[in-house]
């Protein structure tokens, strides 16, 4: 049989098997060989919440979507165009996210009758053979016995080879979409440098997985995806949490501070400490605390002291930090909180993504406490979008929300990465030591920006107090003076909109300055929206993309850009957040477009609900 | 670039300050709040004492308090100070003196903001043995918010919200702090200012957390709660004073002992030459079993029961084990050793990069 190569614009491939089967690593890797090769893509791993629920079940089922181009991508992508199943509770699980037409890879051994109880399809209806697969092209393979065989002579134990057969796919797929196995190989070479001979069975398995497609009959078609024509330059690959990790690192360092990191272990932030807990070479100084408040606070203490101050959470912890939060709002103090945000309420659903924080962020504390609230738009993003949020922390002693979320966490994209003399200076302004002045020091003076200077322990003549009671203007000792509040009450808002001088102005991201609609997003809704909009606009549709990264306080000519539209359509994956925002500062009479499903949008959704908004108005 | 470099850098460059310090130089302008006659009064005014000869320069002391009426202390010490929110105070302290350890940090907290709202975090400061002092200020009652029963008011105490009496089973601070491996348990008393500020002292010449209980008469809603042991008449009898290496004696003449038979401690009379002070229990303070006895003398048994234990004043225990921001930033100081010290465009370079042309 001839078997025929095809090109394609973008591929989208799922693969799933269960939590001990090394869908993780099999996706990564997929994800940097094709990195490498010049395509455009973006990933979006799910794990179960169990850490290790029963074997087989569909509980337990782990996944990898992985979406690349010749074109621009964006988005992980809505349906897959193949699934790889290493089970059948892999298939049950993720059937429903297979494009119809789709390819479905299936390791047969997953299928025998055990495996078929397990995922509660019944032993006699194996999805194999009765034909419920009919709208799909099934290709069989015994994956576990093809690994076995292929190892046979190598004296790895059981564990070990069953262990390996992810790669077996791995170089299947490498097969079908043209990808070298180089990079695959260096990478297990150095992974397993102390056990070569499981190096060495691993990369067995991958050529033996490759070939397989090379010789068997079994596939008709392989696939090539050229190159994306990318912006030139040097690349790396990077998840959100990663990003985040280095806009503080980076942050800091430009600001010649220490980062102090405190927190407490909460999914999907958690990563965040880990990567930021390596790094104690780079000023960074982290501190596991015994609870979310313990983890605010330390992080205030820090700040007070002359750090940084950094505390990660999700929302159930980000609730109980809110005491705290306006502890520093009232004592001035530089304070990064970093909400990576899941679906709720309560403890929800922990690995699933949501982006219903926002008015948490914006509202949530006792009394008007204000604060600057930041949102990474992608993967890549979150550096930018951590380092804007501790630079205006620190230069305006301010505490910062910033508002990532699971998607955007565990999703990854290429990233030309910054080099150090590219990025901002952050300045720090410590208040000197002083030596006998007459006038008494006022720790509560303020610049033209409102903001006061940062004055820590060690600083002879500065001695000083501060606290969470409201504090007379300027020196900053207890005060219950009517007019005084007021003052104060106003100033913390003004505070807050004065770092509108000092942000970019908000740009159009596709589409022009005016028009029938605008798509106005914030957050991990970038690349569906984007996708959707310039999909729109290709169709002949006069719509544009508005992407919000300042969310408080806003750019100063947001408001302007939306009273050029005739329609402001606001995507959001909670239940109407931002549009409320947008309603109440610049009166305009935006819709919301909303998903709580702990899924992002899929493009089509997107372009669909769009639509039926424009033909209401006609 | 060390976290101590960094520091050094911005600040490290005024003159020093004047450390020819009186008790007066540690008093800010503000006018102090207490009501009158509120124990809080002594213990300000002895702390006020021992600055001086804790040998720190001012712009190196920090004190930091939660939420009570102990917690606007900060506010009258000139020195760097914080009034944070309920329970928080070691929290945030632990995150200064992690980040900044040279410096002197004092806690000031309550009965309740300690061992109510901030149990949590007062239990992991003690284990993990932050080099801070912590004043707890008990005085076995809510005062700010108007005379409510606190976690340390014993059983049966009758207060604002508890009219037909408390049925809670009180806290007992000493045996918390015992429990969670505190380095340095003491208590002292307002109305016996030379001994406490003997114990601010120790407290402060100790390494890690150095927790010093303070009984504190509340004068308007729990007058009189620590009177047995204040009132000069009665304190020989209910109170013994802990000295390292000496016996526990106590009484009018001291004329009592505290011997221990086997584990059950007695008192023992040596008026009748029965016993004299070689058979009593000497007082070690680096006993962790006889210091959790110590901490359980609380009112037991009754008062006129011949067998009625004295409440120990002084340094229950005192050990020394490493304190956790000293390891925290050894290791970040072996760490930058073995690897150097970050290179910022290395880490955003990652691993594995590629070119696009």
């Amino acid at each position: 049989m001839q078997v025929k190569d095809q090109v394609r614009d973008d591929v989208t491939i799922r693969f799933a098997g269960d939590s001990g089967d090394g869908m993780q690593l099999t996706g990564s890797l997929f994800t940097n060989t094709t990195a490498l090769q010049g395509n455009d893509i973006r990933t979006l791993p799910e794990f179960p919440a169990e850490i290790r629920a029963p074997i087989g079940t569909v509980p337990g089922v782990s996944s990898f979507q992985l979406h690349f181009g010749s074109k621009e991508i964006m988005t992980p992508g809505d349906e897959c165009d193949v699934l790889v199943v290493m089970n059948s509770a892999a298939l049950k699980a993720n059937l429903s996210l297979l494009r119809k037409g789709g390819i479905i890879i299936a390791n047969t051994s997953g299928f025998d009758k055990k495996n078929l109880n397990l995922a509660k399809y019944g032993e006699d209806n194996n999805p194999l053979e009765n034909g419920s697969l009919s709208d799909y092209i099934v290709i069989e393979v015994d994956v576990t016995r093809l690994t076995k065989e292929s190892l046979s002579d190598s004296g790895l134990s059981y564990k070990d080879i069953e262990r390996s057969k992810n790669m077996f796919v791995l170089g299947l797929l490498y097969w079908m979409y043209n990808r070298p196995l180089d990079s695959t190989i260096s990478f297990l070479n150095q992974k397993f440098t102390k056990k070569p001979e499981i190096a060495q069975g691993n990369i067995k398995v991958l050529k033996d997985g490759y070939h397989y497609g090379e010789t068997t009959e079994v596939f008709a078609e392989t696939y090539t995806v050229k190159k994306a024509q990318i912006g030139a330059g040097e690349y790396r690959s990077i998840t959100g949490n990663e990003a985040t990790v280095l806009g503080l690192v980076a942050a800091a360092r430009q600001g010649n501070i220490p980062l102090f990191f405190g927190s407490y272990p909460i999914t999907p932030a958690s990563d965040i400490l880990h990567e930021l807990s390596a790094l104690k070479n780079f000023g960074v100084t982290t501190f596991q605390a015994e609870d979310e408040i313990a983890a605010v606070s330390s992080a205030i203490g820090a700040a007070f002291g002359g750090s940084l101050g950094v505390t990660s959470s999700s929302g159930p912890g980000i609730a109980l930090k809110a005491e705290a939060v306006g502890l520093a709002v009232m004592l001035e103090l530089p304070l990064v909180i970093l909400n990576i945000q899941r679906a709720g309420p309560s403890t929800g659903m922990p690995t699933k993504t949501e982006q219903s924080d926002l008015l948490q962020a914006m509202y949530g504390r006792n009394g008007e406490s204000p604060v600057v609230i930041i949102a990474p738009a992608t993967p890549g993003d979150c550096f930018d979008a951590a380092f804007e949020a501790s630079r205006i922390a620190i230069e305006h002693m301010i505490p910062v929300y910033f508002l990532s979320d699971g998607y955007l966490a565990n999703g990854s994209e290429p990233w030309k990465f910054p080099q150090q003399k590219g990025l901002k200076k952050v300045n720090v302004r410590f208040e000197p030591a002083r030596n006998g002045e007459d006038n008494p020091f006022l720790p509560y003076a303020r610049d033209e920006r409102l903001v006061r200077s940062w004055a820590i322990p060690g600083t002879p003549g500065i001695e000083h107090r501060v606290g969470g009671l409201e504090k007379e203007a300027e020196t900053g000792n207890v005060s219950y003076d009517p007019d005084n509040h007021q003052l104060m009450t106003n100033l913390r808002k003004e505070r807050v909109d004065k770092i509108a001088d000092s942000i970019p102005l908000q740009q159009v991201d596709s589409g022009k300055d005016h028009g029938d609609a605008v798509l106005v997003g914030w957050g991990s809704t970038y690349g569906s929206i984007r996708t959707a909009v310039r999909e729109l606009m290709v169709e002949g549709y006069s719509v544009s993309h508005v992407h919000i990264k300042y969310l408080n306080p806003f750019p100063k000519n947001l408001g302007e850009i939306l009273n050029n539209f005739d329609q402001v359509i606001v995507p959001e994956m909670n239940s109407g957040q931002l549009v409320k925002l947008l309603r109440d500062t610049f009166f305009v009479p935006a819709k919301g477009i909303n998903k709580v499903k702990g899924r992002p949008f899929f493009v089509d959704e997107l372009k669909q609900e769009v639509k039926t908004i424009l033909s209401e108005k006609v | 670039m060390s976290l101590e470099t960094i520091i050094d850098l911005h600040i490290k460059n005024g003159a020093p300050g004047d450390m020819n310090y009186t008790g007066k130089d540690f008093s800010s302008d503000q006018d102090v709040r207490w009501c009158p006659g509120c124990g809080d009064y002594t213990i300000l005014k002895q702390v006020q004492t021992a600055m001086p000869e804790i040998g720190v320069k001012k712009e190196d002391i920090v004190f930091i308090s939660g939420i009570g009426c102990a917690a606007r202390f900060p506010y009258y010490m000139d020195t760097f100070g914080m009034h944070s929110i309920h329970g928080r105070a070691a929290a945030i302290a632990t995150g200064l003196k992690i980040s900044r350890p040279e410096l002197s940090i004092w806690v000031i907290s309550g009965d309740g903001d300690s061992l109510s709202i901030g149990g949590n975090h007062f239990l992991h400061l003690l284990r993990r043995n932050v080099n801070v002092n912590y004043l707890l200020f008990n005085n076995q009652v809510y005062g700010l918010t108007k005379g409510q029963y606190s976690p340390t008011a014993p059983s049966g105490s009758v207060s604002k919200s508890t009219p037909y009496g408390s049925i809670d089973h009180a806290v007992n601070p000493l045996s918390f702090a015992l429990g969670a491996d505190g380095s340095f348990v003491a208590r002292a008393m307002d109305r016996d200012p030379k001994h406490l500020n003997q114990m601010i002292l120790r407290a402060n010449s100790h390494r890690g957390t150095s927790m010093l209980e303070i009984y504190q008469n509340c004068i308007v809603f729990n007058d009189g709660a620590f009177e047995r042991f204040t009132d000069k008449k009665t304190r020989p009898v209910e109170a013994v004073y802990l000295e390292q290496g000496e016996p526990l004696i106590f009484g009018e003449k001291n004329e009592k002992g505290i011997r221990l038979d086997g584990l059950v401690p007695k008192v023992v009379s040596m008026k009748n030459g029965e016993f004299s002070k070689d058979d009593l229990w000497i007082h070690d303070e680096k006993d962790k079993t006889k210091a959790y006895m110590l901490s359980r003398f609380f009112d037991q048994p009754e008062p006129g029961d011949e067998n009625r234990m004295p409440r120990p004043f002084g340094v229950l225990f005192a050990e020394e084990r490493f304190c956790y921001d000293e390891e925290v930033n050894r290791q970040i100081a072996g760490v930058v050793e073995r690897k150097g010290v970050g290179n910022l465009d290395e880490l955003l370079r990652g691993r594995e990069t590629w070119i696009v042309k």
